[in-house]
């Protein structure tokens, strides 16, 4: 059984991001990059399905050609090959899930793996989107998933605890961040990815329009917070509590 | 603009999310309701009383009754021909449905609004709420999800909506509800709480966070939250979870106990009205954002604290 995994590079999770001076977006020039970290835990726990009946785990990013290094990453915790989607212009959520659409139509995997969402644009839709024009069944914020003899059991992670939902294969899972604690790629591992397939396309390869549908006017800092003060004791955080009239 | 919020209920009441969605849809136009669900006469009575909404359309089918994405998005999709805009609010039903929805109708999804600019423009939270983009959107039929917190809740009360139902479309066999495990939680709900007292990693385990943060939160009459790493440690179920991937809260109060304050933590709390920090590190972060700050050993003070409120 295969397994596709979309894979997204996003500016690393530790990175305090800067808003443009110009309003037109968060600069990436010289910041570092990483793998969105909900992908990271859809690689592996597409690895982990490899002992239960999954036999090939195919990533796919779509972007900028640096993506390559994306699906390196990937490929060097375990991955078998890998799909370069690249695009001059941003791709949008509903975009991407329309180009892995047309890379599931080839690919004929049993089930997606996809983060739960990209923490650069925290939109959160694209694995939904892709389940959509699908048709399949989409086991969203998945916290545990089990291969069954006729699809799939996914632990959703839901407002006020776990929801367990099934799904007959072929199906889409998204990615929360208890599912699993990726792996590290050691290094005998990131040499040997480097000779592992990866094959290049652009978005125009699959025929799908990508035109934004969403214009972005303009990105702003939030709103900052004043200073605060800090207290010296217990006491004195009380009286400030009171002075704010809570616990009188 | 017609506009279709659906409504999030446990079966029983409307929650709270959704009156901020209506508040948002209000902005848009006329507001319709669409209560789906199972035995659901009660929910849809009283979203009929919620100010300012016009019909209330109810699906009422065993293919609701556990809100699957799989069914319930083409019951959307059929009432989206008489309907401009489709608002959800962010809760995992909502963002579970919606993007679906977006997909069948071919229009991109606005996510976690923060405010409504005009019929098409809107702002909403990126990098984990490190930047607000503002977004105008070029499709005809609109899909938001709105964020709780950025909108009033509007009024339970004085509402006069005209109930209809509407066809189920019916089971796609595409998903099946198996079973929930709902952590039981007597405490005010974290989203809609006055109050939240949160705590992190530094409480060292899970007997210390019910024997210092919850005493603590019941004086105070608050909710309870918890940072990432206190959860991850299985200190408290992951429900508790405050940050950029868990619940996104603007309280009056936040008290964020033994929480060094990352960026992701600070993206689901850093709108609340004061914040107050209790951290033996004077160097942590969340000092950074908050009004009023102690540094101390957290077992000695939170304790003297309870006490002395």
């Amino acid at each position: 059984m295969k397994v596709l995994v979309p894979v997204k590079r996003v500016l690393d999770y530790n990175v305090k991001p800067r808003v443009k001076a110009d309003g037109t977006g968060v600069d990436l020039a010289n910041v570092k990059m990483s793998m969105n970290p909900f992908d990271e835990i859809a690689v592996e726990e597409a690895i982990r399905l490899k002992d239960k009946g999954v036999t090939e785990i195919v990533v796919v990013s779509i972007g900028e050609p640096k993506a390559q290094e994306t699906i390196r990453t990937a490929l060097a915790m375990g991955a078998d090959r890998g799909i370069l989607v690249t695009s001059d212009t941003k791709v949008e959520p509903l975009g991407v899930a329309k180009i892995l659409a047309k890379i599931v139509e080839e690919e004929q995997p049993s089930l997606v793996i996809l983060g739960k969402q990209a923490i650069d644009d925290d939109n959160n839709q694209t694995g939904q989107m892709l389940a959509g024009l699908l048709g399949w069944g989409q086991g969203t914020f998945a916290s545990k998933v089990e291969l069954t003899a006729d699809g799939v059991t996914v632990t959703r992670e839901v407002d006020g605890g776990l929801e367990t939902d099934a799904f007959p294969l072929p199906a889409i899972v998204t990615t929360d961040l208890r599912l699993n604690e990726p792996r590290y790629a050691s290094l005998p591992n990131i040499m040997k990815a480097k000779s592992k397939p990866l094959a290049q396309k652009t978005a125009a390869d699959y025929g799908v329009d990508v035109t934004p549908r969403l214009t972005t006017l303009k990105v702003v800092e939030p709103g900052k917070r004043q200073a605060g003060v800090k207290v010296a004791d217990v006491d004195e955080l009380v009286m400030k509590l009171h002075a704010m009239g809570i616990a009188k | 603009m017609k506009t279709l919020v659906w409504v999030e209920h446990d079966g029983k009441s409307v929650k709270d999310a959704t009156l901020a969605a209506v508040t948002a849809a209000s902005k848009l136009g006329e507001v319709h309701l669409l209560v789906a669900g199972q035995g659901v006469d009660g929910v849809a009575q009283a979203a009929a009383k919620i100010a300012g909404v016009g019909k209330v359309h109810v699906a009422d089918d065993a293919a609701y009754a556990h809100a699957l994405a799989e069914n319930v998005a083409p019951l959307v999709v059929a009432l989206m021909a008489d309907h401009d805009a489709f608002v959800a609010p962010s809760t995992t039903t909502g963002k579970n449905v919606a993007p679906r929805v977006a997909a069948l109708l071919d229009v991109m999804q606005i996510s976690d609004i923060l405010s409504v600019e005009s019929e098409d423009t809107f702002t909403r939270p990126i990098y984990a709420g490190n930047a607000i983009a503002t977004v105008r959107t070029s499709d005809a039929k609109k899909v938001i999800t709105v964020r709780g917190t950025a909108f009033d809740k509007a009024a339970t009360e004085g509402g006069s909506g005209t109930i209809e139902a509407v066809a189920s479309q019916g089971d796609t066999g595409k998903s099946r509800f198996v079973d929930a495990e709902i952590a039981a939680n007597a405490r005010p709900e974290l989203t809609s709480a006055k109050i939240i007292v949160s705590g992190g990693r530094a409480l060292q385990s899970g007997e210390n966070f019910h024997a210092l943060i919850e005493p603590l939160a019941d004086k105070l009459g608050a909710g309870v939250g918890a940072s990432r790493a206190a959860v991850d440690a299985g200190y408290v179920p992951n429900d508790y979870q405050v940050g950029q991937t868990g619940k996104i809260v603007a309280p009056e109060v936040y008290i964020a106990v033994g929480i060094s304050g990352a960026i992701q933590h600070l993206a689901g709390m850093k709108d609340s009205k004061v914040i107050v920090a209790i951290n033996k590190d004077e160097d942590a972060p969340i000092f950074q954002v908050a009004d009023v700050g102690l540094v101390g050993d957290l077992f000695k003070v939170v304790p003297e604290l309870t006490e002395k409120l």
